[in-house]
């Protein structure tokens, strides 16, 4: 496959890559539409930059600390209101492992 | 006072303070002319009329007992709807967040409350702020108040709206490629995108992290420099907010003089692919600011045609990690059948119908982005265009105070023309694109209405990172001459609905 190149198949997997269960018609699309997005933004790739350093953030980036001191955190109930299925203070969640054999 | 909608946020505030009028009154002025046209130009996502009258209720007896001494006191605001407003619903524009009340509030809605700014609403947005038109809400578009069959921009346009119309007289916004500038230009508002980190991002819901920066939005300079004022500064929450103070942009609003200021003309930035009014009324600006005593000369920014290539590299890539949280668990809805199907079936289900067409292809781009084998190719790479980018700008300054170029390469474009090109949509951003990806600050103010279809222009200033205040001198230069030769600001020329 070619950079910027992208097909049926590719577009499956990115979907379950990022959970999300595509219809065939949107494979469809999506695979057009990141094909033709691909092609036009590989352009960058014709800029010699190999001894450019990468800018991963605007502004230096440093580690900010504070004094360890206990302050009153969220209110559960605000969480609890917040979820789409709590229990016992904790959030429900569906199965995460598979049946037992 | 007559229609009390129809004044800015500092005639207000100060007739407020005066107890000519009260808060309650302004509130409820803005709430009727809301329940008037909002169904027409569907701005807001959601208004809660008593909360806001409640509120507007406890200023004015805070005001009454002297406890509130803030230049906005008593206003009223709209705020996009991706700030978390604590009980309130917040939906970033999306299904997938319908009917979620967040736990606790963004730094800015702390911030406004506290200087006795009264919310009205919730604003419109394009989906998790992913568009330039607010086409790709999940409750549908909102309508442009100069035309409403166009579109007011995006990913702001409920906000920009809101003000527009004189629904609310101020407004928060986010930009991350010009989300807040590009819906300015469109409706003939002014919108400011201040220097990355200059004001909170806690509890504004992540697009891109390393470009993301909430604004003020409103309809002269002067109420943009209020509000700046009021959210700007250190917030020891956010680990990327800069701790210096907020330069002070009020007093720079009323130092409207650009006399021996350089201000450069961003060659690229003005050319094909601009609309003929855009760049007819961008090149009678630049006269305004010539006879008003700048300098003005070309400055060329070589790599700022790659921008857009590395801004929708690196904005799928960042938008693509921050959206995996919405996975159906914590927050949100949940599509479960209730078949004993797996977490990850739930997540991708849940996903796949909550987010919609756009939010999806970002994501999908993002992924593959970043997998492995194509990671230094495009985000690497993009990375390296940022690094470029910047040092185009640092350059440019070491020449010029400020930059300018038009805001938008178009006018307002009619509802669904672009929403199944998604190229030709990205395009909308490609002046505004450059100043996220170094963390500059930037302006839109209007500067008038393109001969062929009458539509509002914007033009585009831009400041090195912590020059905030030059963006308002400059603004409010032109902003006053303009208003000399229209008898008042252009806005006042918008149709009355």
């Amino acid at each position: 496959m070619t950079q910027g190149g992208i097909d049926a198949e590719q577009v499956k997997h990115l979907g379950k890559l990022a959970r999300l269960e595509l219809s065939p018609e949107e494979v469809a699309d999506y695979t057009l539409q990141l094909e033709q997005i691909l092609g036009a933004i590989t352009s960058i790739s014709a800029v010699a930059a190999d001894h450019i350093p990468p800018t991963s953030h605007p502004i230096p980036m440093e580690n900010v600390y504070r004094e360890d001191i206990a302050v009153r955190g969220l209110e559960i109930n605000d969480f609890a209101r917040a979820a789409p299925s709590f229990e016992d203070d904790r959030f429900r969640v569906p199965r995460i492992l598979g049946e037992p054999g | 006072m007559s229609d009390l909608t129809r004044q800015s946020a500092a005639t207000l505030a100060s007739a407020i303070a005066r107890k000519e009028v009260s808060s309650e009154e302004v509130t409820r002025a803005h709430l009727d002319r809301i329940a008037q046209v909002d169904e027409r130009v569907h701005a807001f996502l959601h208004v809660d009329r008593e909360s806001s009258i409640a509120r507007a209720r406890e200023v004015d007896q805070q005001l009454a007992k002297g406890e509130l001494s803030s230049p906005l006191a008593g206003v009223p605001i709209a705020l996009k709807d991706l700030l978390a407003t604590k009980g309130v619903p917040t939906t970033c524009g999306s299904r997938i967040l319908e009917g979620w009340r967040p736990p606790y509030n963004a730094t800015i809605v702390d911030k406004l409350n506290a200087a006795g700014v009264v919310s009205l609403g919730k604003t419109n947005m394009d989906e998790f702020a992913m568009g330039s038109s607010t086409e790709h809400s999940g409750y549908g578009p909102t309508q442009n108040p100069w035309d409403l069959e166009r579109i007011p921009g995006g990913s702001g346009g409920g906000s920009a709206a809101a003000v527009a119309s004189f629904e609310s007289p101020m407004a928060i916004g986010t930009d991350t490629g010009g989300s807040i500038r590009q819906p300015a230009a469109l409706t003939g508002t002014v919108g400011v995108k201040p220097t990355y980190g200059g004001v909170s991002r806690y509890g504004i819901v992540a697009l891109a992290s390393s470009l993301d920066q909430a604004g003020p939005c409103a309809r002269d300079v002067m109420d943009t420099a209020l509000l700046h004022t009021v959210i700007g500064g250190h917030d020891p929450r956010d680990s990327t907010s800069i701790n210096k103070p907020v330069p002070d942009v009020v007093a720079a609003a009323l130092n409207a003089d650009v006399r021996g200021m350089k201000i450069g003309v961003i060659k690229q930035l003005k050319g094909e692919g601009f609309q003929a009014g855009v760049l007819e009324r961008f090149n009678q600006s630049i006269e305004i600011l010539i006879e008003l005593g700048a300098e003005v000369i070309e400055v060329s920014c070589p790599h700022f045609e790659y921008a857009l290539g590395a801004y929708y590299l690196i904005l799928p890539s960042e938008a693509s990690s921050n959206l995996a949280r919405f996975d159906g668990m914590r927050f949100g809805i949940r599509e479960d059948d209730g078949k004993n199907r797996s977490v990850e079936e739930v997540m991708s289900a849940t996903r796949e119908k909550g987010f919609g067409a756009e939010v999806k292809r970002r994501i999908m781009l993002g992924t593959y982005a970043l997998s492995s084998g194509y990671y230094d190719a495009y985000y690497g790479q993009a990375q390296r265009i940022r690094t470029l980018i910047t040092r185009d700008f640092a350059d440019a300054f070491s020449h010029v105070d400020v930059l300018v170029s038009p805001t938008a390469p178009t006018t307002a474009f009619k509802i669904g023309e672009k929403l199944d090109d998604p190229l030709a949509m990205y395009l909308n951003d490609i002046a505004t694109i450059p100043v996220n990806l170094a963390g500059n600050c930037a302006m839109s103010l209007p500067i008038g209405r393109a001969p062929e279809d009458g539509l509002p222009v914007g033009l585009q200033i831009i400041a090195p990172p912590m020059a905030d205040h030059l963006l308002y001198q400059v603004g409010s230069a032109l902003e006053s001459a303009l208003a000399d030769r229209w008898g008042g600001l252009l806005i006042s020329e918008a149709p009355t609905l």
